[in-house]
Order: C-alpha cells, then sequence, then structure tokens
C-alpha cells in the first residue's frame, strides 16, 4: 500500500522524496529506468524524512527486528532500526557473512540468486520487518520473508522506499503486507 | 587515535559484542564479524553515538561510506550531523557517471566508485567503514574524494588491526577507531 493512500496524504514530505529520486535511463541494461536513491541520500531533510516516515509508522508496533536486504537495504534499515529501539539484520548475497548462515534461492529474470541471513540473528517470536529501497517483483523481498520465517520471526510488514507497477494492486507479498512512499519517476520528470 | 578505552564504559562493550570467526573468508584470517554488534541496539547505538559525538559541529557536509558495512554505520552519523551520505561502490553498482579508483589487494587489483557530482569542491568529508586493515580500501575512499576537490577531515572505523599498518597508508589524514584487534 502506499504511504498517500494510507494516512500520508497530500504530506509534503513525499513529494520532496519523490522528487529526490534521479531516474537513470538503460542502467544496467536497455530498457531498464533504473530508480537511483542516492540523490535521495544526498538531500539531508529528504532522507531524514524517509527515515522519520517509516520510523513513525513502526515504533509502536513492537517489532525487534529490522532486516535490511543487501546493499541499498543497508543504508535505510539501521536508522530505521536505531531510532525504534530494534536490532539491525543484515539479509546478504552468499559468502559474504561469515558464520554459519541460513540461505534462500529466488528466481530471478533469467537464472537464480541467492539470500542469506546468519543463524542465531533472530528468535522465534520475534516481530520483524524488512526494509529495502526498491520493490519490483517482490522476489528478493519474498526469499527475505522466508529467510525470516524459518527462523521462527513474525514479519509484520515489508517497507519499500520506491514501489513499481509491477506491484501494484498487489498489496501483499506471501500474505505480508507491503507499505511504500513513492512510485517510481519518469525520466521527463526530472530536471 | 582510538576512542580512550580506559574511560568510556561504552567501549568495552562494543568490543566484546564484536563476533571473531577464526578462517574466514580463507584459512589463517581471525575474520571480525560486526553483525553481532547490530543485534544489541544499545551497542549499535553507542557506536554511532560515540562517532556522532565526535563529528557533530565540525562542519561536515559528506559522509563516505564504503561498500557494503560502511553503508551500515555511515548514514546514521550522516543523518544525526547534518550531512549528506555517498556511498562508494564496487564497479558497475552505481548507476550514474562515476570516477574511479583502482587499488592493490594482497592478490590482485580491485575497484571502487563514486558518482560525479555526489560531492563538491571544499566540502568536508568523513570517511566511514567498519574496519581497517591495511587501508588500501581507505586509501581508495580517500583519493577518490580528494579527486571530487573535498578535504578528507578524517577516516573512522569500528575497529583497527593495528598490526597490518593501515594507519601510515592513509595519505596523512587522520584515523579514529573505537577498538582495536590484535
Amino acid at each position: 500500500m502506499f504511504a498517500a493512500e494510507n494516512g500520508l496524504k497530500g504530506d509534503p514530505r513525499l513529494e520532496a522524496i519523490s522528487r529526490a529520486i534521479r531516474v537513470v535511463p538503460h542502467f544496467p541494461k536497455p530498457g531498464i529506468m533504473f530508480q537511483d536513491i542516492t540523490t535521495l541520500l544526498l538531500d539531508h531533510k529528504a532522507f531524514k524524512d524517509t527515515v522519520e516516515i517509516f520510523v513513525d509508522r513502526y515504533r509502536d508496533m513492537d517489532i525487534s527486528v529490522v532486516a535490511g536486504v543487501e546493499a541499498r537495504g543497508f543504508m535505510f534499515g539501521p536508522s530505521i532500526a536505531l531510532a525504534i529501539g530494534a536490532k539491525f539484520v543484515p539479509l546478504r548475497k552468499p559468502r559474504k557473512l561469515p558464520g554459519e548462515v541460513i540461505s534462500e534461492e529466488y528466481v530471478l529474470e533469467y537464472g537464480v540468486d541467492c539470500l542469506q541471513m546468519h543463524v542465531g540473528a533472530v528468535q522465534p517470536g520475534e516481530r520483524a520487518i524488512v526494509i529495502d529501497d526498491l520493490v519490483a517483483t517482490g522476489g528478493t523481498l519474498s526469499a527475505a520473508i522466508k529467510l525470516l520465517e524459518r527462523a521462527g520471526a513474525e514479519v509484520v510488514e515489508c517497507g519499500c522506499v520506491i514501489g513499481l507497477p509491477e506491484t501494484k494492486g498487489q498489496c501483499r507479498l506471501n500474505g505480508k503486507p507491503l507499505y511504500i512512499l513513492v512510485g517510481p519517476r519518469d525520466v521527463d520528470d526530472c530536471c | 587515535m582510538s576512542a580512550c578505552k580506559d574511560e568510556d564504559p561504552r567501549i568495552n562493550r562494543i568490543k566484546t559484542s564484536i563476533r571473531v570467526v577464526p578462517n574466514f573468508p580463507k584459512p589463517g584470517i581471525m575474520f571480525q564479524d560486526i553483525t553481532t554488534l547490530l543485534l544489541d541496539p544499545q551497542t549499535f547505538k553507542d557506536t554511532v553515538d560515540l562517532f556522532v559525538e565526535r563529528y557533530k559541529g565540525k562542519n561536515i557536509s559528506v559522509v563516505a561510506g564504503i561498500e557494503a558495512r560502511g553503508f551500515i554505520f555511515g548514514p546514521p552519523i550522516a543523518l544525526a550531523i547534518g550531512a549528506k551520505f555517498v556511498p562508494l561502490r564496487k564497479p558497475k553498482k552505481l548507476p550514474g557517471e562515476v570516477i574511479s579508483e583502482d587499488y592493490t589487494l594482497e592478490y590482485g587489483r580491485d575497484c571502487l566508485q563514486m558518482h560525479v557530482g555526489a560531492v563538491e569542491t571544499g566540502e568536508r568529508a568523513l570517511v566511514v567503514d567498519d574496519l581497517v586493515a591495511t587501508g588500501g580500501t581507505l586509501c581508495a575512499a580517500i583519493n577518490l574524494l580528494k579527486r571530487a576537490g573535498a578535504h578528507v577531515v578524517e577516516c573512522a572505523c569500528v575497529i583497527e588491526l593495528p598490526d597490518l599498518k593501515g594507519r601510515e597508508r592513509l595519505k596523512g589524514k587522520p584515523l579514529y577507531v573505537l577498538v582495536e584487534s590484535h
């Protein structure tokens, strides 16, 4: 569900966040209009507002785990975790985490990829959110949800800064709610 | 310089929260794993607070973090001190126009990239990473920022491996760490 349809309609922070995102055409390959959040990170107020919107939403939901998907989920997740008093759990590509891990494979457009989480990072019964910069097909988030559930956590919601049209109308992922701040920008919108 | 270990009680908790994983990524390496630090909300907060206390009010407008563990510590510091966050990444990850800096590894070479236009001439910058070993990556980061016209004020890491003498390879830039591991 989009933040604007859920209590933040007309919130000027959302407009500023959207404007701070840059579109890079044909990256990583022709036809893809890449939604670049690095320009959002350069805008201190917009970055702060992004984190605050998520913090305001999750602070009273008894969340003890914020899981962030490598690598852009690492740019947003930890600040949210710190503000709500939760632990931060990085979900990483294979062979990055040094300790014992559990792995979840997921399907890409061509081929498969894999996400890993440390054994023991999460305890059964913990309430968790998953944070990433963008959700497209939901394949990566889906793998993230599965990892947390396999460790016994309850995934309360997935939070993303940007949601692409592929997810529109689909407010849930594996049955879990999805909370999105803004939609994609067109290259024509950009200055 | 290291944070004053004898005086600040937060330092000891930070040190003990870091897990050592033997023989990762290869035999003989004792890997300093900060993921266990991130699992303790108070300790993670203390880590960030120690850096924020040092850098707040020092007119730093850029915090550059090195992929990927620098992305965990850098943004909270940037947000708290009013600076922008600039990710420094491995090749082909940043979508826009980049500048690149090659650096030497134990075997072979690697490369760090920064977006053109992320940093402006004269900006005061910090470089943040979880750990400094030989200093090769930090040195590449310093070079990128310098090439963009920024003034690197200091490098900040949670952990230093002093035996690898990375401190000497930072082109004269100071290094601030919270814990040392021998």
